[in-house]
């Protein structure tokens, strides 16, 4: 469904549900707790969604199993594309933040040692 | 003592810590869970509650507060300093001879752990694919190679009846500034002013005596945490939430020196009024939440403890590779690539 066939794919799509488009389960390949637990955080902010949970199919594996169900029959990959984007601006934000307080920092210090 | 807040915002807000367990510990504030609050994601909200402050800051440590954040995110934060922020390590050894009483794979194992002073956003990783024929070679974009070549002998100059080591040996201990740096390709003109070797030249590696010696080359290669713990750019990297302890009633007297000497120096002082002592607290920052003062039955009643869900305290330490603050924003752009893969596959199996 997703990549091609001479790289590994990183996102596939497993359907639970034959004609909904609202419940589906995503395997993101290489990826633990860090990614799946903080974008599970950003898809339940989301008022669309019913359910949102990931799991570690076993512990040897790293993939885990993304599952999302939405209400009012909105596709399940919105809320993940929103969630992503949403993570991404967090980070940003947070990068920008934290480069102007080590600045400010820095300057702060080279001040007092004048 | 503040003003006690409501149940609903102590549940959203607040984990307690009781005598026999923590409270209060997920996170619950999504859409729909309290009547009334409006928990959908907002942006701006966000980014008006949010906030960080730098406590301290030198070459090596860092302690820095980040308010306004869910814990999943500054958890993420966290597992990414420790394991998926690349460093350059000792991966190949080559070993031409090695007549040390340190057995081959030990010393390759301590070369390995030894930190590399080289900034891996300069390198590349080497590719595993082509491991069979490129076996020796390295390239220079990719590879760091380094040569410990050591051979111990006897002191001539020592006194007939000395018995210490240092005197009667030479080159008797190898330490990990024995390390030379061998430059590959055009290495030498790109990283002509930075010297590259280990961090710490002071670290001993084996222990020879006259006679033994020690020829090796090594192979630096740039790997993260996840694959061998030897990649792992921070000495630890952890957080805190900031303790809140509350008096419920006034305490004086004795109670008042015991409650004080229930929790860490400097977080409860005993103030005088009209003569009488009556605790207070000052800085509820400082302590490190041993709950002792539930272990007394009178004095357990008498304070709430609990901890700001969303106020983190970060201690970040690096190995000495990257300075601290260099290595967090490595860490936050490591979760925005991750993001970013995911959307670029979303993005192109739908177009398919």
């Amino acid at each position: 469904m997703a990549g091609d066939c001479e790289k590994k794919p990183v996102l596939e799509m497993m359907q639970a549900d034959g004609g909904d488009e609202g419940c589906v389960t995503y395997v993101l390949h290489n990826e633990d707790h860090t990614l799946g637990n903080s974008l599970r955080y950003l898809v339940m902010k989301d008022v669309d969604v019913e359910f949102c949970g990931y799991s570690i199919t076993h512990p040897s594996e790293s993939k885990i199993n993304f599952r999302i169900q939405t209400r009012g029959g909105i596709p399940a990959t919105e809320p993940l594309r929103t969630g992503l984007t949403q993570l991404n601006h967090v980070c940003q934000h947070v990068l920008n933040t934290f480069q102007a307080r080590v600045d400010e920092f820095k300057g702060n210090q080279d001040q007092s040692m004048e | 003592m503040a003003a006690p807040m409501s149940i609903v915002e102590e549940i959203r807000t607040r984990v307690i810590l009781q005598e026999f367990g923590v409270k209060n510990v997920h996170t619950t504030d999504y859409p729909g869970n309290y009547p009334g609050y409006d928990d959908a994601w907002n942006m701006a909200d966000f980014k008006k509650n949010f906030r960080i402050d730098i406590v301290d800051m030198d070459e090596n440590t860092m302690e820095f507060d980040m308010v306004g954040i869910d814990a999943s995110i500054a958890n993420a934060f966290r597992r990414i300093l420790l394991a998926e922020v690349p460093t350059m390590a000792v991966e190949k050894v080559f070993i031409y001879n090695n007549t040390s009483i340190v057995q081959d794979e030990i010393l390759a194992h301590r070369l390995g752990l030894v930190p590399i002073k080289a900034d891996p956003r300069l390198f590349e990783y080497r590719d595993a694919g082509n491991e069979g024929e490129d076996d020796e070679e390295g390239s220079e974009i990719d590879t760091i190679k380094l040569q410990l070549k050591v051979k111990c002998s006897r002191n001539p100059r020592a006194t007939k009846d000395s018995a210490d080591p240092r005197e009667l040996y030479l080159n008797h201990m190898v330490y990990s500034k024995d390390m030379k740096w061998v430059p590959i390709g055009n290495q030498a003109d790109v990283f002509a002013d930075i010297n590259i070797g280990p961090v710490h030249g002071d670290i001993l590696l084996a222990q020879l005596r006259p006679g033994q010696e020690l020829d090796i080359v090594m192979h630096c290669v740039k790997g993260i945490g996840q694959d061998h713990a030897k990649f792992s750019p921070v000495a630890t990297a952890s957080y805190r939430l900031l303790p809140e302890i509350s008096l419920l009633e006034t305490v004086e007297g004795e109670k008042a020196e015991r409650l004080r000497g229930c929790f860490s120096r400097g977080v409860m002082e005993l103030e005088d009024r009209d003569g009488r002592k009556f605790a207070k607290v000052v800085n509820s920052r400082l302590d490190t939440c041993s709950r002792e003062v539930l272990r007394h039955e009178d004095l357990k009643n008498l304070v709430k403890l609990a901890r700001v869900r969303d106020h983190f305290i970060f201690t970040v330490e690096s190995s000495g590779v990257l300075p601290p603050d260099v290595l967090v924003t490595e860490a936050i752009k490591v979760l925005m690539t991750k993001c970013s893969r995911f959307l670029n596959e979303l993005n192109t199996s739908n177009m398919e």
